[in-house]
């Protein structure tokens, strides 16, 4: 598959030369192979909104470059309309950003902006629409007489239907309900398996991403703390606890059980996995090591 | 002795533009004596800030009664007395801030109560210790974190001195960090002045931290006791599209499977200490078998 987005000494200073002149990202290195599902956490000012809106060209690096399967995005300014229907972005509260007539019409906006026929807008709009599970019932309302969930979904429909080949959605289940997030959570995840594409969700819910993606980065003071399997970096909980973050509940049940000295895999973060580790020990009745 | 908010079979129902009302609270009852936490549960849409908004006459009842402190919400010329002693926080605090600066943001109900100038300095101030942000009181509150803000709106209910403080998902839109900030302030005022809070939320963890527990459902009462006899209840809370603590849910499995172990595990350190007691039970069985 390949590289789809690199990073290269990315530094990116907001207010620069004013006495509110802040680094934001400090000399980022990262590749992200497509297809991959990224988790994206770290605390509010770690750097991660700053980040994700590079990656489309939304900012411009104040050093460095940002590399969209091999070319610098920057380096035809013409060609960065392009880069931002390839890599779409789903902002935090997208909801509000409705603002069509009828659901159709606001998902079909982006592919009208990509210049495609009318047919093909249609067929489009059905199949993001179908994504995100919107009923064929709805395309013909209004997105204001919708719940908060549904709109919401409408939102990122509309980024799904330009088909990026990166879909990079900012902490897509703040404020819904846990049947609410579940649900948007579940079709990300059917989304990613059905479209193999590259998808980056942040999230500040750790359990959230360990259990939908295949890597995790981890961001703090404006710099890759870790870039790599949820494994590999909920290992890491006492630094993680250090800079602000939780690991999952059931990683700290295992870890807690493991100083102990009762003998359970590394690794453990859903509660599936805790149960296995631990009937186990139970059955096999191990003497703690 | 009378409770603090007497809810007596409410029935309520938002108007619809055909005239017919969509009927969302069902003969509603509920009593919540003075200086008690209780946490308000259940979906979007299951009723739970239309109750909340009823316990200070923001909206008042088609059917049955509301008296705060013994008060008739419906009696016009109870409203101003009620809302000096109930105050309301909401989800988004962006919405809630008025001033340019924190400290005249806190004095904006106080200088509406006519309260005399000396005497306002000397509640913000305290208002703003009560929520640990006395530091930032000459700051702009759009440069504060999301955190910040709600504290500050916090602060602003709290200089009123309420008897009562009902927020409705305070924390949804916050950080881990900024949702523990909110979560600490609440406890210390419930502990320090004994204020009643009522808190709306959708994070279990936060419910776990209550007192009393009540589960809305589909515009009723679904279950109304402590967390633990609560969440030990996972089949009708997931029903209702609800969610429990992970550790509660790995307490199930790990039963359901014969291991020996209290159902109503509610934080990792009681399940930490439940597991180690069970695994060093299993340990002893298998040495003298």
């Amino acid at each position: 598959m390949g590289t789809i987005l690199t990073l290269e000494h990315l530094t990116y200073t907001y207010s620069p030369d004013t006495p509110f002149e802040k680094v934001a990202l400090d000399d980022i290195d990262l590749s992200i192979e497509a297809g991959e599902f990224v988790g994206v956490i770290g605390h509010t000012g770690s750097g991660k909104s700053t980040l994700i809106q590079h990656m489309n060209g939304l900012l411009q690096p104040t050093k460095g470059r940002v590399l969209f399967r091999g070319r610098d995005i920057w380096e035809d300014k013409k060609k960065l309309r392009q880069i931002r229907f390839a890599v779409g972005l789903v902002f935090q509260y997208p909801e509000y950003q409705l603002f069509e007539e009828t659901v159709e019409k606001d998902i079909a906006f982006g592919p009208t902006n990509m210049g495609l026929s009318p047919d093909e807008i249609k067929g489009r709009v059905r199949e993001a629409a179908s994504l995100v599970g919107l009923p064929e019932a709805l395309l013909k309302k209004s997105p204001f007489e919708l719940s908060g969930g549904q709109k919401r979904r409408v939102a990122i429909a509309g980024v799904i239907a330009m088909r990026p080949q990166v879909l990079i959605l900012d902490e897509p289940t703040a404020g819904l309900d846990p049947r609410g997030r579940e649900m948007i959570l579940r079709q990300i995840k059917e989304y990613h398996t059905k479209m193999g594409n590259t998808v980056l969700l942040v999230s500040h819910s750790m359990d959230d991403v360990a259990r939908f993606a295949s890597r995790v980065l981890v961001m703090n003071r404006s710099r890759v703390f870790a870039y790599d399997t949820p494994e590999a970096v909920f290992c890491r909980g006492g630094e993680l606890r250090e800079i602000g973050l939780s690991v999952p509940q059931m990683t700290m049940v295992a870890d807690a059980l493991r100083q102990r000295g009762y003998p359970l895999p590394e690794g453990i973060y859903t509660v599936e996995q805790a149960a296995q580790a631990l009937l186990l020990l139970f059955r096999g009745g191990d003497a703690p090591c | 002795m009378r409770p603090l908010i007497d809810i007596e079979h409410v029935t309520f129902s938002y108007p619809q533009e055909n005239g017919q009302g969509i009927e969302v609270l069902h003969d509603i009852t509920l009593q919540i004596p003075a200086g008690e936490f209780v946490a308000v549960l259940g979906h979007n849409g299951s009723g739970k800030s239309t109750i909340a908004k009823h316990m200070n006459a923001i909206l008042l009842p088609m059917g049955g009664k509301v008296y705060f402190s013994g008060l008739d919400t419906a009696e016009e010329e109870n409203l101003l007395p009620i809302r000096r002693q109930i105050g309301m926080v909401f989800q988004n605090p962006d919405n809630q801030i008025v001033s340019t600066i924190v400290e005249e943001d806190v004095a904006f109900a106080l200088e509406n109560l006519g309260i005399a100038p000396e005497k306002i300095r000397e509640r913000v101030d305290e208002a703003l210790r009560a929520v640990d942000m006395y530091h930032y009181r000459l700051h702009a509150p759009h440069q504060l974190s999301g955190g910040q803000k709600q504290r500050i709106a916090i602060a602003g209910v709290l200089a009123m001195h309420p008897r009562c403080i009902v927020l409705d998902e305070p924390t949804a839109m916050l950080d881990p960090k900024g949702r523990q900030e909110v979560m600490r302030v609440l406890h210390e005022l419930h502990r320090q002045y004994h204020t009643t809070v009522v808190l709306i939320t959708h994070f279990m963890e936060e419910a776990v931290q209550a007192e009393r527990v009540v589960v809305m459902d589909d515009g009723k009462i679904l279950l109304d006791d402590t967390p633990r006899a609560v969440f030990v209840q996972i089949d009708r809370l997931k029903a209702v599209g609800l969610d429990v603590p992970q550790v509660t849910e790995l307490a199930a499995v790990l039963r359901a499977a014969g291991v020996n172990i209290p159902a109503a595990l509610l934080t990792e350190d009681e399940c930490v200490a439940a597991l180690t007691a069970a695994l060093e039970e299993t340990d002893g069985n298998h040495t003298h078998a």
